[in-house]
C-alpha cells in the first residue's frame, strides 16, 4: 500500500522524478529516485518523521541490461514496536562511467560500512564519506578491480601488490600508547585486528579492522543454481547456519511464490530457537571466561555441548545443518526425538537458572559486568544495532515479531515476549541473553504442541521466475539478518546479499569499548558476541 | 563458593572415554557417503562442492568421491539415488595423504562389484612423520589458525577444551603463541586477507612442525573453492601433514585427526609407515 503522505514528503524534497512501486513483497514499497542527489533528502524523510532505520544496502551491476547502469538499493525498515512488516527501498541508478553517489553516513551512521563496502566491491564512491578507507579488500589489492562487477572473473586468485601500511585511526598525544591486537588472537576465536590507543588502561580510541575472513561468498553464489547456492548460504557462518539457511530459503520461496508447509514452518522455527539457545547458553558461559569465573565457563560449555549433541541427533549435524532446505525441511521430528528434546530443554533450563544464580551471587563477576562497555540507546538506534545488543540498550526490536518468519508467519501468531533492558552495559546484555534463552525454551514447547502431521516440503519448480527480488529478515541468535536475492533470466543466482546482525553491531562494540579499560575489552566483546564470518562473508 | 562445589560434585564426571572407547554417532549422523559399486551412481552435478567426479574408461563409468571436498549434506544420497549412495556413519576419516580421501567405484554395472583402482599415494604428503614423533614424543601443543573459517570448525576446536572432550587429558593443548607450539591446526580455505598472517604464524613455529587442516574448507577449499578472495585450501599455502574431512568434523573426528598427526593411532587409513 502506498502511503500518500509519505510520497508527498519524498516528492517535496526532490529535484528529479520520484516513482513508486509496490515490492519486493506486497507490503513493501520501492521508490525510484530520478536523480542520485535526491537521496539524502529522501533518506532524511524516512529516518526522521517516519522513524525508520537502515536495514541493508544492496548494489547490483546491471550494465548488461537495457538501462545499462549500476543500481543501489537503500532498504529501510520501521523501528517502532508493532509497526507493520514493511521494507521501503530507495532505488537509484548510477552511471558506470562516473559511479558517484552522495554519502548518507553523516546523517545515517549505519550506512558507514555499507558505503565503504560498495566502494571496494563495486567501485561506487559515496561522495562526502567521512572515512573512505578500504574496508573489505585489504593491503595490496589492485586499483580498479571491483569483484562484484559482472565483468570481474571471481574464480581466479588475485596477487598481492606491494602496499603501504594501513592508515589506522589512532589518538595522538603525550603518554598515549598504541596496542595492536590480532588478526591472530590468543584463543580459539575468529580473526580481526584491533588497534587500541590508550592512556594507561583507559581506551581513548579503538579502530577495528575486520574482513580478514572475506571469502567472496556473494560472488561465489552468482551463477549457481538457486538450490546449489543454498549450501553456500547455510555455510556463511557456523553458529548462524539455521538462520542464514532459513533467510536464503524464505527469499527464494518468495521468488518461487511457494510457502513451506505448516509442519515444516514449525520445525524451522524450532530449529531457529535451538540455534539461539545453544548460542545464548554458551555465550553466557563465555562471558564468565572474560571475568575469570571458570566454574561459569565450564558450566556454560557443558550445557552448550549437551544441546549440540542433541542437535546431532535431530539433524545429523551439531550445527543443525541439513535440516532446513529450500521448500521446507529435510528431516522430521519423530516422537522419540521430541521426547529427547523435552528432557534436554528441561535440564538446560535448570542448568541455566543455576548458572545465572551463581553469576548473580558472585560479586567479583557482577562488579566486572556492571557499568562495563555501555552502549547508549541513541547510539544503538543510529547504528541500527540488532539483537541482544540493541534490546539491552532499550531498543525493542525483534525480527520474529517485526518481520514474521517461520512459524511466526503462520495464521495463529505466537506470543513472543521480547526481553529488553535499559542499562546498555555488559550485565544487561548477559541478563537479556539469559531471558531470551528461557523464552526460546518456552517457545519450543509451544511450537512442539502445535505440530500436526503433514508434508515437510513443497517442490520449487525450476527455472524460477527471473528478475523477481526476494527479501527476508530473520532473527538469528545475534539479531536481525536481512537477505536479498534475485534470479537471472537463466534461472541462476544473479545477486545475493546478506546483511548480518554482526555487520551493524561491530561499530557498536567499538563505541562501547571506548567507555571501558583495555583489560575489560574481552568482556565487552564477549558480551556482544558477534560473528566475524557473517560480517566478512 | 560452597554452592559451586556442591554443584560441581553433583554434576559428576561428564568426560568422554574416547578414543579408548569408541564413539557411536547417532542414527541421523551423516558421515562418509558410501558409494555402492555397480549401482546407478549420481552424476557429478548433484554435488554442490564438486566432490563427485566421473570418468569413462573403455565405456565403463567410474564415479569418484573426494572426502576432502565433501560437506556431508547428504544430497547425493537422496531420491533417486537412495539405492546407490548411503550416508555412512564413519567419521574417523583423517588421513596423511590427500589422495587417500579419494574413493572411486565402477557405476552402472551390477555384475561387477570391483572397486576402482587404488588411489595414487601422494609421495610428498606421505612423508614420514618419524622425526616429528622423535622430537615431540607423545604430546602435542597446537596453535589454532583461523584462515577464513565460517567458525563452525573453530567452535568444534573450542569444544575440545570443554569438560566433555577435555583434550588436555590426552597430552594435547592449544597454546597462545606460535613459538610455544609444535604445529598449527588450520580452519578455513586461507583467505587473501589472511595469507600473510598464515605465513607469519607458520614461520614463527619452531621446526619440526605439523600442519593439520580441519574441515572441508581447509582440506580442499570446500564450499568456498578457489577465487579472488580464497586460496582454495591450506595445502596451497602450507605443507599439510594431516587432513580432517567434515563440515565441520565432529569433535571426536578432530581428536582422531590430531592423534593421527602424533602417530598415536595405527588406524586403517594411516598407510604403511604409520
Amino acid at each position: 500500500m502506498v502511503d500518500a503522505a509519505l510520497m508527498d514528503a519524498l516528492r517535496a524534497g526532490a529535484d528529479g522524478s520520484v516513482d513508486t512501486d509496490v515490492g519486493p513483497r506486497p507490503s513493501d514499497l520501492t521508490v525510484s529516485l530520478g536523480r542520485t542527489r535526491d537521496l539524502p533528502a529522501a533518506a532524511a524523510v524516512l529516518i526522521g518523521p517516519y522513524a525508520m532505520a537502515l536495514a541493508t544496502v544492496v548494489a547490483t551491476d546491471e550494465t548488461a541490461t537495457p538501462d545499462g547502469d549500476l543500481k543501489v538499493r537503500y532498504v529501510f525498515e520501521p523501528t517502532a514496536p508493532g509497526a507493520p512488516d514493511q521494507f521501503v527501498t530507495l532505488l537509484i541508478s548510477v552511471d558506470a562511467a562516473h559511479p558517484e553517489v552522495p554519502s548518507l553516513t553523516t546523517a545515517v551512521p549505519a550506512a558507514n560500512w555499507h558505503e565503504r563496502e560498495m566502494q571496494d566491491l563495486f567501485g561506487i564512491v559515496s561522495v562526502g564519506h567521512p572515512d573512505p578507507r578500504p574496508l573489505v579488500v585489504h593491503d595490496g589489492w589492485p586499483k580498479g578491480a571491483f569483484p562484484l562487477r559482472k565483468a570481474f572473473d571471481g574464480s581466479q586468485r588475485v596477487p598481492v601488490e606491494p602496499a603501504d601500511e594501513f592508515p589506522h585511526l589512532v589518538a595522538e598525544g603525550e603518554g598515549v600508547f598504541e596496542i595492536p591486537v590480532g588478526p591472530i588472537h590468543a584463543g580459539i576465536i575468529e580473526p580481526g585486528h584491533f588497534r587500541f590507543t590508550s592512556v594507561g588502561e583507559t581506551v581513548l580510541n579503538l579502530d577495528a579492522r575486520l574482513f580478514y575472513t572475506h571469502r567472496g561468498l556473494e560472488k561465489r553464489m552468482e551463477g549457481l543454481s538457486p538450490l546449489d547456492a543454498f549450501y553456500v548460504a547455510e555455510r556463511i557462518c557456523g553458529v548462524c547456519s539455521v538462520a542464514h539457511g532459513l533467510g536464503y530459503c524464505e527469499a527464494l520461496e518468495q521468488i518461487a511464490d511457494v510457502d513451506a508447509p505448516p509442519r515444516a514452518r514449525l520445525i524451522r522455527s524450532i530449529a531457529l530457537e535451538l540455534e539461539r539457545l545453544y548460542n545464548h547458553v554458551g555465550d553466557v558461559g563465555n562471558v564468565c571466561a572474560g571475568a575469570s569465573f571458570h566454574y561459569g565457563t565450564a558450566a556454560g560449555m557443558r550445557l552448550k555441548e549437551r544441546l549440540q549433541q542433541m542437535n546431532e541427533r535431530l539433524a545429523g549435524n551439531r550445527f543443525l545443518r541439513g535440516l532446513v532446505v529450500p521448500g521446507g525441511v529435510r528431516l522430521d521430528l519423530t516422537d522419540d526425538l521430541l521426547g529427547l528434546l523435552a528432557v534436554t530443554l528441561q535440564d538446560t533450563l535448570a542448568g541455566l537458572d543455576s548458572l545465572m544464580a551463581r553469576i548473580e551471587a558472585n560479586p567479583s563477576v557482577v562488579d566486572r559486568l556492571d557499568d562495563t562497555g555501555i552502549l547508549q540507546h541513541q547510539a544503538a538506534l543510529d547504528l541500527a544495532v540488532a539483537g541482544v545488543a540493541a534490546r539491552a540498550s532499550g531498543v525493542d526490536r525483534d525480527a520474529r515479531r517485526d518481520h514474521p518468519h517461520g512459524a511466526f508467519a503462520g495464521p495463529e501468531p505466537l506470543d513472543l515476549r521480547v526481553a529488553t533492558a535499559s542499562e546498555g552495559d555488559a550485565m544487561a546484555r548477559v541478563t537479556v541473553r539469559a531471558l531470551e534463552a528461557r523464552e526460546s525454551i518456552r517457545l519450543v514447547g509451544e511450537l512442539v504442541r502445535r505440530l500436526e502431521p503433514g508434508p515437510l516440503q513443497v517442490a520449487l519448480i525450476e527455472p524460477l521466475p527471473s528478475g523477481r527480488i526476494g527479501i527476508s529478515a530473520i532473527e538469528s541468535a545475534r539479531g536481525e539478518a536481512v537477505h536479498w536475492l534475485r534470479i537471472d533470466a537463466a534461472g541462476r543466482v544473479e545477486r545475493y546479499h546478506l546483511r548480518s546482525p554482526s555487520y551493524h553491531n561491530w561499530p557498536a562494540v567499538v563505541l562501547a569499548a571506548e567507555t571501558a579499560i583495555v583489560p575489560d575489552f574481552p568482556l565487552v566483546n564477549k558480551s556482544f558476541e558477534l560473528c566475524y564470518s557473517c560480517t566478512d562473508r | 563458593m560452597l554452592r559451586i562445589l556442591v554443584n560441581a560434585i553433583r554434576t559428576g564426571v561428564v568426560t568422554t572415554r574416547y578414543p579408548v572407547e569408541p564413539s557411536v554417532p547417532p542414527d541421523r549422523f551423516r558421515g562418509a557417503p558410501v558409494l555402492r559399486p555397480g549401482s546407478a551412481l549420481p552424476p557429478p552435478t548433484v554435488c554442490p562442492t564438486g566432490a563427485l567426479s566421473e570418468r569413462l574408461d573403455a565405456d565403463r563409468r567410474y564415479v569418484a568421491l573426494d572426502l576432502a571436498r565433501c560437506i556431508f549434506c547428504g544430497r547425493c544420497a537422496e531420491d533417486p539415488w537412495v539405492d546407490a549412495v548411503a550416508m555412512g556413519r564413519d567419521f574417523e576419516l583423517a588421513t596423511r595423504c590427500r589422495n587417500d580421501l579419494r574413493i572411486e567405484v565402477l557405476a552402472d554395472d551390477p555384475t561387477d562389484r570391483a572397486a576402482g583402482p587404488a588411489p595414487d599415494r601422494d609421495a610428498e604428503a606421505a612423508r614420514s612423520l618419524s622425526e616429528i614423533h622423535r622430537v615431540l614424543g607423545r604430546s602435542l601443543h597446537l596453535r589454532h589458525l583461523d584462515a577464513g573459517s565460517c567458525n563452525a570448525c573453530d567452535w568444534e576446536l573450542a569444544a575440545l577444551l570443554n569438560p566433555v572432550y577435555d583434550i588436555r587429558r590426552l597430552g594435547i593443548d592449544f597454546v597462545a603463541s606460535p613459538r610455544h607450539a609444535d604445529g598449527v591446526i588450520v580452519t578455513g580455505p586461507v583467505t587473501r586477507n589472511l595469507e600473510t598472517a598464515v605465513h607469519r604464524t607458520f614461520e614463527a613455529i619452531p621446526e619440526p612442525r605439523v600442519v593439520i587442516a580441519v574441515g572441508a574448507c581447509a582440506a580442499s577449499g570446500g564450499i568456498v573453492g578457489e577465487g579472488y578472495a580464497s586460496a582454495g585450501g591450506v595445502d596451497r599455502v602450507l605443507p599439510v601433514d594431516v587432513y580432517i574431512p567434515g563440515c565441520p568434523p565432529r569433535p571426536e573426528a578432530i581428536i582422531f585427526g590430531i592423534l593421527v598427526a602424533v602417530g598415536r593411532l595405527s588406524a586403517r587409513r594411516l598407510g604403511s609407515e604409520g
